[in-house]
């Protein structure tokens, strides 16, 4: 691979914390290696602000390898920026060109407040969890693994809905900040498993309960979530959550 | 003099009579017991999740902005369990023994043992939560293997296995946060422990939001914090990974074990330049598929795949023909350094080694040409049928590869080199996890009991569950029993106002040197000196000069530290530098137990101690022992040595030809 040293000018969201005003703020970095990472571009400009004197971007980021969620920047207006299937801390500069700007803002949604520059606080993704993400079973009350066989397609599906590494980039996709993504993501994988089924209605309607308390838009079916998810969670997964609500609605009615 | 409290009897007993006759807390009692559980990982997650259950009053602390975004979730390849799913001459007592070998005999026979025996229901319950394991078209769970063992018990969910694993934990953790039975507190960090005679009573933290300390009360505090391969800068290890809450409890007397034992991995992406800010693990999973290979002329540049069969060397396959490619971590890793530090390595850095999955496409192909019956199918044919199976075993790898490299791994061989990966060394633990702090206990990556001097693949995921599922619930029961006539001491008690007192203070130290250097620029030279004087290949005066750079680096990071922002609000640069200044300390220590172990053994090589074929040459007689050390004040710190006793395995030179 051929790789060059580019020059960017970045404008970025600075906010100093949730209840003050925020304000975007022009940065030039310069001989950024192509093979560095986004944020190690970041890491970069915080280093150079550090020597000016200056307070550097705060951001969210831990693994540095596309699965623990943390990374959250919405690059030139797509969350996690323009390559498909990934996650901000994947993006390398190589998809950028020397003298370009690029823009760099917060998920921006009612639920999830930012509280300083680049990071938000999604604890209301944890809160929909505890509203029934999970089978109840306690430690030590498990028969063995094999006792209960698993069609391969159910696991092999179930598994790909529970790959969401739950970043919210599905939120700050939807003009309505919907979480719909993410909610029927987990409904899924638990649906698609025998082990979830006993629990299967009152959690699909008190997650969605959770869901509407936060402050998460409705669903219009864009699909704008879908296209940004890093690890193409599908629209089908909706569908199913809608199917599962609807039956849970028609069974509690009884 | 530490106790390690294993319990007498035959070693296949020795848990079964321990869960038989440890003292119990009866339900009315367990609401009134309160236990902070820091960190939420594997260990910290299973931990809390279950005490909760159990009806304890449970506090849980992390430092990410929720439990499922701890280290744990990066693991990839898998989970050992002795399942003998596969009919292949597993059991609990192979696990063991592969446990004890691979770690080259400097673990304890006791603990391993257990952790063998608990480890198929760690499996049970993760499939009773939902884990959603790889399974074969009859529905039934799917394993592969690893390295350092023969028999295939490694279960798996993809890549992604950690993933999978901690998602269970955190589902379950919620559910006891739903039902009130845990408190979780998100984006905080443990900064010290709290004693009051002689015991541990809760815990001083920090709001990461606001930067505000508090005050936690506990009658016994669990530290699953994880590793501190971060300590050299550049490692697998997730960017937040540090040794502070362990540090904090050596501080106030745990004994450290062993800290110089470090994995280093041998297969992850290389460095490419001065900004690395991380390296990247390719999980182990693929040493079962892939072939590794150097040229057999130095300095070789021409492109691999232009390099014919006869003038590659498959070196490990050459050098242990019995295990080939799936040697143990640590073996693998030397043979890479050996060969590239011999001019054989590729690439522009030359510090790596090509992993090729060439061989395998083309098998992989076969077999599905004959599965579907295409008798006169093209070599093209083959290799696109190949390069399918393989995405489908290892496509989030292979994407990940070509992400950061911006190459693609199926037409052209990886290239790889070991890095930093996991630490083996942590807080001293007794058989009940209690370090040598009452009351305060270190399960998972944090203590240092199962894997003596090298992990085998697959068993840290393992542990962690095991330690936090199935063996604190009843360790901390024994030590409770007895707590519930101790009533909870107030947060105002002298000891929590003292105790926060001297974390602002160094906070305030921290903040007021208002030098020059950034945090991060004093992070990646300790990193350098760790790396080039305490890394793959150690001798004495290396780690001589390495204790003496590490002595004048904390000098100048006390007096010239540069930490931008305010002490009253969110500022990632204070957390960090807090974390450095304890890498620092460690660092020292580490050096100084590798500078005392006069032997080589598992990932501890130290070059004046080799077999003539360059294998780690131990000495039984005089190291088989358990290094704990005990903290005596700036740089300064008492050795003391747990013997290890092997009644049931006799230690050999570990044999991978
Ligand atoms: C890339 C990679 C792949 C791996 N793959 C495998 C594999 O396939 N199989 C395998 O068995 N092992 C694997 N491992 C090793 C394994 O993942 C780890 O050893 C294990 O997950 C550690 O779990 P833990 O619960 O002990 O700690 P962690 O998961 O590291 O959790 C630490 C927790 O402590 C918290 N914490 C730390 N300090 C503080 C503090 N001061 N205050 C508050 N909270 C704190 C953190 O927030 C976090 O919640 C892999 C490791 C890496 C790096
Ligand atoms: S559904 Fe996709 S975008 Fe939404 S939280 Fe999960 S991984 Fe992120
Ligand atoms: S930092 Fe973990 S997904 Fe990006």
């Amino acid at each position: 691979m051929e790789h060059k040293n580019i020059n960017l000018t970045l404008k970025v969201w600075r906010q100093q914390s949730t209840v003050s005003k925020g304000e975007f703020v022009t940065y030039q970095v310069k001989n950024i290696s192509q093979e560095m990472s986004f944020l190690e571009m970041f890491d970069v400009l915080n280093e150079q602000l550090i020597q000016e004197d200056k307070e550097p971007i705060a951001f969210d980021h831990d693994c540095r390898e596309g699965i623990c969620g943390m990374c959250s920047m919405y690059i030139d207006g797509k969350p996690h920026g323009p390559w498909q299937a990934n996650t901000t801390c994947q993006l390398h500069m190589r998809a950028f060109n020397d003298g370009d700007t690029i823009t760099v803002e917060p998920w921006r949604a009612q639920a999830f407040p930012v509280l300083k520059d680049l990071v938000v606080d999604r604890t209301s993704f944890d809160r929909i969890i505890q509203a029934g993400g999970y089978v109840s079973v306690n430690t030590g009350n498990a028969v063995d693994g094999n006792s209960l066989p698993i069609n391969k397609n159910d696991a092999d599906a179930s598994f790909a809905a529970a790959m969401c590494i739950g970043c919210g980039a599905c939120v700050a996709a939807c003009k309505n900040s919907s979480a719909m993504l993410f909610l029927s993501a987990k409904v899924s994988h638990l649906a698609l498993l025998p082990q979830g089924d006993p629990e299967r209605q009152s959690r699909v309607v008190n997650m969605v309960a959770q869901m509407d308390k936060e402050g998460f838009g409705a669903c219009t079916n864009t699909g704008a979530c879908e296209a940004t998810c890093p690890k193409e969670i599908s629209l089908s997964n909706i569908a199913r959550l809608n199917q599962e609500y609807l039956l849970a609605s028609f069974t509690s009615a009884e | 003099m530490l106790d390690a409290k294993i319990p007498a009897g035959s070693l296949e007993n020795k848990w079964t009579d321990y869960k038989g006759h440890c003292k119990l807390v009866n339900p009315a009692n367990k609401r009134k017991l309160e236990v902070i559980v820091v960190g939420t990982g594997l260990a910290g997650a299973s931990a809390a999740a279950t005490l909760g259950e159990l009806g304890y009053k449970v506090k849980a602390f992390c430092f990410q902005d929720s439990p499922r975004r701890a280290h744990s979730i990066a693991a990839q390849g898998g989970i050992n369990a002795a399942k003998n799913y596969q009919n292949d001459g597993d059991s609990v007592f192979r696990l063991f023994y592969d446990t004890i070998k691979g770690g080259d005999y400097r673990a304890r026979e006791a603990n391993v043992h257990r952790l063998s025996e608990v480890s198929g229901n760690i499996i049970d319950q993760c499939v009773a939560q939902g884990v959603p394991f790889a399974r074969e078209y009859g529905g039934l769970l799917s394993n592969r293997s690893f390295g350092g063992t023969q028999v295939q018990r490694t279960f798996y969910a993809a890549g992604q296995t950690g993933q999978q694993l901690l998602i269970g934990a955190y589902q379950g953790l919620e559910r006891q946060i739903s039902l009130g039975n845990v408190t979780m507190y998100s984006r905080h960090e443990m900064l010290d422990i709290v004693m009051v005679d002689g015991k541990a009573q809760g815990i001083i933290a920090r709001d990461l939001i606001t930067g505000k300390l508090e005050r936690h009360f506990g009658h016994a505090v669990l530290l699953c914090t994880g590793g501190y391969g971060n300590v050299f800068y550049l490692s697998t290890n997730a960017m937040g990974s540090n040794v502070t809450a362990a540090w904090k409890a050596h501080r106030k007397g745990a004994a450290f074990a062993n800290p110089c034992f470090t994995q280093i991995h041998p297969t992850c992406i290389p460095v490419s330049g001065d900004h690395q800010s991380k390296l990247t693990l390719m999980s182990e999973s693929l040493r079962n598929d892939g072939r590794i290979w150097v040229p057999l002329k130095q300095g070789d540049n021409r492109k691999p795949t232009d390099i014919p069969e006869e003038e590659r060397d498959y070196y490990l396959e050459r050098r242990y023909p019995a295990f080939g490619n799936l040697v143990p971590r640590d073996v693998a890793s030397r043979a890479a350094k050996e060969r590239c530090d011999a001019g054989y390595g590729v690439g522009t850095s030359k510090q790596a080694v090509y992993l090729d999955y060439a061989a395998a496409i083309e098998r992989y192909g076969k077999i599905e040409v004959s599965k579907k019956g295409l008798a006169n199918a093209t070599k093209e044919e083959i290799i696109v049928l190949g390069k399918e199976v393989v995405k489908e075993k290892y496509g989030n790898l292979f994407d990940m590869y070509q992400k950061i490299t911006g190459e693609n791994p199926y037409e052209i061989p990886m290239r790889i080199y070991p890095a930093v990966h996991y630490t083996m060394g942590g807080l001293w633990v007794d058989y009940e996890l209690q370090t040598s702090i009452k009351g305060v206990y270190a399960l998972g990556e944090a203590n240092f009991s199962d894997h003596g001097a090298n992990r085998l693949g697959a068993s840290a995921l393992m542990q962690g569950l095991a330690d936090g599922y199935f063996v604190i619930p009843y360790t901390i029961g024994n030590y409770l029993a007895d707590e519930i006539y101790s009533k909870p001491i107030s947060t105002d008690h002298p000891a929590f106002v003292e105790t926060e007192k001297s974390v602002s203070d160094r906070i305030a130290t921290l903040k007021g040197i208002n030098g020059k250097q950034s945090v991060e620029s004093f992070h990646k030279r300790l990193g350098k000196i760790m790396w080039d004087k305490c890394g793959m290949a150690r001798n004495a005066q290396g780690l001589t000069e390495a204790i003496a750079e590490i002595q004048a680096l904390k000098k100048e990071f006390w007096s010239d530290v540069k930490i931008p922002g305010g002490i009253n609000e969110m500022n990632p640069e204070l957390d960090k530098a807090n974390r450095v200044a304890d890498f620092i300390e460690l660092g020292e220590l580490m050096c100084k137990d590798a500078l005392n172990r006069q032997e080589s053994c598992g990932g501890h090589f130290r070059e004046e101690y080799q077999t003539p074929e360059g294998e780690a040459l131990r000495d039984d007689a005089n190291f088989m022992y358990v290094a704990a050390w005990d903290y005596a004040g700036d740089s300064n710190w008492n050795l003391q040595k747990e013997p290890l006793i092997y009644d049931v395995i006799k230690p050999s030179q570990r044999n991978y030809k």
